[in-house]
């Protein structure tokens, strides 16, 4: 489904990512993991299509089409979405009508018919229900004013309304309380198939005993410095991102 | 500049859609103002003697006065006499039914998405459509009649209600107030005229389309509103203007007036021309609009989208005369390209508990200005006056400009103002949220920009607000892939 082979990328002149391969199939659940600075969001980013990040080698190829040719838009019609590490306030506009416009986008897209106030209203209650998200969250702007925590479980109710093929969950963990992981995790199993795959980016050992990765990524320095299952994400909680660098030097005399 | 803001800039860049010129023959004076022009208005227009007294007095002073340079905008010198002060399409007897109305004309506000025909069916509203200075199409006068309601073009008011526009004209905005309010009084050519009798609500949205038409026309409207004792109206104003390549200067005059328990709610949809991307050909809207709190009770509320023309200078402002009266003003203004908006509102607190609420909105695109610029004045005996303002500016793209300048005068101990203020860019970062939830750049400009003016839309009616939400986007996008 996903392809990512030698993949560089740039930040305002600093190369951030410095040759990433990452291949995810279908059905299968991606852990990244990684000290502070590493790159992880930068990827997400760059999958998602962000223009801060100028890509300058490599190439991603998703469902066998040139990713990185696509505009953000088409990316998420396609399918790929992503969980913001920091969600954006849009104040002003509801919940429900950007939901509604975002679903009614990625619908016209895909030929499908566009849902009318009713229908997308029934399909809202009922997602809100997997993230046990209170329905007065719907009239609210978009995270304007929400807790750490309410944003990004608001993500996961875009997740489980637009139901994408993709999933980038970036920290989607991070500020939130035992429960909430708890919610979060199921939502995001629930909405989990044969069909589609997810990268799930996180520091914490203890998301991926709720959501269990088919696969661990240690991503240091822009590399991707080991993968293995879910005993990585142990190993790491145990000694740390500095053993997982070590790891990563490359050996003296090859420099 | 940033690839970000030019991005913006590209979706900023929309065309103005409005432009097109309708070709109906108009009855327009030589260019040029002089005392003789004047008496030829007035003469033209069978006006008593005492208004052609008060536009000479007014054409006096103002060649005494000399134009304000104070806003915040920059624009070539006007030629006065390069003006021409008169114009009226040729069919000079009144149309009795839209049957009667040039079917151009119609075919014109079709184009602007306004079918009078639907309107009067569909939606109640009465419509005294002003083209180019004359009333052309007026609706629904016989239920309004019934209800002691009289609206109608000032100049039949003129005619027809004498007393009422005596007492009135010029009792809120006098006609030496400001340069541009004295060439009004001297030269205006028509307008709206309201009354609504005591204890009357009046059961509809009252609705005057404004068009500019003939090349190289001044318009200079002349509204005036009273409501008497406990009546109230809501009156609903939107324009929108023909290409065309030459400065035009638009400089009404709107006064409203408020009697003991009375509500004037007026609310403003402005599209002018707003002239080419390098700023070429749009209008000069140098506008006075002032309301009168006169009675205890009352209430007036502006509401306004100005969207359109070059150089935009307004500030509708409230006399709260009367004790435990209210003022509102609700704006948002738009500039994109190299438009210029100078707005902002004054209140006046002169009553006892008189309440006034400014919520002002701005938003620049291109290199477009924007400046709020307003007054809260609490006078000495205005005891428990309050003010609460608001004022919060969008800039889109890193060649525009935004200014806030809120003036506050408070000669009263016990009065309370409150101002708040914001400046923030459009964000790149919501921009690319919207994308990546799969709503394209344009439309996620638009929900951005509506969102951010939401507090003043809800206070327009129903389907203004939808016609405004139109205009915004038109202003603001344009062109997208
Ligand atoms: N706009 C920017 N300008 C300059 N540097 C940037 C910018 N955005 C990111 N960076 C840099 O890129 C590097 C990688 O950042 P990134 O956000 O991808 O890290 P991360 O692995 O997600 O870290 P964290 O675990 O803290 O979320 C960091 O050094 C960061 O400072
Ligand atoms: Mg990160």
């Amino acid at each position: 489904m996903l392809e990512i082979r030698n993949l560089h990328a740039r930040v305002e002149g600093n190369e951030i990512l410095k040759g990433i391969n990452l291949r995810v199939n279908p059905g299968e659940i991606h852990a990244i993991m990684g000290p502070n600075g590493s790159g992880k969001s930068t990827l997400a980013g760059v999958l998602a299509g962000k223009d801060l990040y100028e890509v300058t080698e490599g190439e991603v190829l998703y469902r066998g089409r040139n990713l990185l040719e696509m505009d953000p838009d088409v990316r998420a019609c396609e399918g790929v979405f992503m969980a913001f590490q920091y969600p954006v306030e849009i104040p002003g506009v509801s919940n429900t009508y950007f939901l509604k416009a975002a679903l009614n986008a990625i619908r016209k897209y895909r030929g499908e018919n566009e849902y009318d106030a009713v229908d997308f209203l029934s399909l809202v209650k009922d997602k809100m229900k997997l993230v046990e998200m209170d329905p007065s969250f719907l009239n609210r702007p978009v995270n304007d004013g929400f807790s750490g925590g309410e944003k990004k479980r608001n993500e996961i109710l875009q997740m489980a309304v637009l139901d994408p093929v993709l999933s980038i969950l970036d920290e989607t963990d991070s500020g939130l309380d035992i429960d909430a992981l708890r919610i979060v995790a199921n939502g995001v199993n629930a909405l989990h198939n044969e069909e589609n795959a997810a990268i799930v980016v996180t520091h914490y050992q203890r998301l991926l005993n709720y959501i269990i990765p088919d696969f661990v990524h240690v991503l240091v320095d822009g590399r991707i410095a080991k993968s293995g299952d879910k005993e990585l994400a142990f190993q790491l909680e145990e000694q740390g991102y500095d053993w997982a660098k070590d790891l990563h030097q490359p050996a003296p005399e090859a420099v | 500049m940033s690839t970000d803001s030019r991005e913006l800039e590209k979706l900023t860049g929309g065309d103005y859609k409005y432009g097109f010129v309708t070709d109906i023959e108009a009855d327009t004076v030589p260019k040029g103002l002089s005392e003789d022009v004047i008496r030829m208005i007035s003469a033209k227009k069978r006006e008593p003697q005492w208004l052609l007294d008060w536009r000479l007095k007014a054409y006096s002073r103002w060649l005494k006065m000399t134009e304000p340079h104070w806003a915040f905008a920059h624009y070539p010198p006007i030629d006065y006499q390069d003006i021409s002060y008169y114009s009226a399409p040729k069919t000079t007897d009144g149309p009795k039914s839209l049957d009667e109305v040039d079917p151009e004309l119609l075919a014109t506000y079709e184009k602007l998405g306004i079918p009078l025909k639907e309107q009067e069916l569909l939606a109640g509203v009465a419509v005294d459509a002003v083209f180019d200075s004359v009333s052309v199409a007026t609706t629904f006068k016989g239920k309004l009649n019934d209800l002691g309601i009289i609206f109608c073009s000032f100049s039949e008011a003129v005619q027809e209600h004498p007393e009422l526009v005596r007492k009135y004209l010029g009792s809120v905005v006098p006609i030496n107030d400001n340069f541009y309010a004295a060439l009004n009084s001297a030269v205006f050519t028509d307008g709206s005229f309201v009354f609504i009798p005591k204890g009357v609500r009046c059961p509809m949205e009252l609705s005057t389309y404004f068009r500019i038409n003939s090349l190289g026309t001044g318009q200079f409207e002349r509204t005036l509103i009273v409501a008497d004792e406990r009546a109230s109206v809501s009156y609903l104003e939107g324009c929108t203007a023909p290409m065309r390549d030459e400065n035009q200067l638009h400089a009404a005059v709107v006064e409203l007036i408020a009697l003991d328990d009375a509500q004037i709610k007026y609310s403003t949809v402005q599209n002018w021309y707003p002239g080419d991307k390098e700023g070429k050909g749009g209008i000069y809207n140098f506008v006075t609009k002032r309301g009168k709190c006169a009675g205890v009770n009352s209430k007036i509320s502006w509401t306004q989208v100005e969207t359109g023309s070059a150089i935009t200078w307004k500030y509708p402002s409230c006399i709260l005369q009367g004790d435990n009266s209210v003022g509102e003003f609700y704006s948002v203004a738009v500039t994109n390209n190299r438009q210029q908006a100078d707005t902002g509102t004054k209140m006046i607190h002169i009553g006892k508990n008189t309440r006034s609420t400014i919520v002002s909105k701005g938003i620049s695109a291109g290199q477009g200005q924007n400046t709020y610029r307003g007054l809260v004045k609490i006078m000495k005996n205005a005891d428990g006056a309050r003010n609460y303002s608001q004022c919060d500016s969008m800039l889109m793209g890193d060649r525009c400009g935004a200014h806030t300048f809120p003036y506050i005068e408070n000669d009263n101990d016990t009065g309370q103002i409150e101002h708040e203020a914001t400046t923030s860019r459009i964000g790149e970062d919501q921009i690319f949220y919207c994308n990546q939830r799969g709503i394209n750049a344009e439309d996620a400009v638009n929900m951005i920009v509506n969102g951010f003016c939401k507090e003043v839309f809800r206070e327009l009616p129903m389907e203004f607000a939808v016609e405004a939400q139109k205009l915004l986007g038109i202003s603001l996008e344009g062109s997208v892939g």
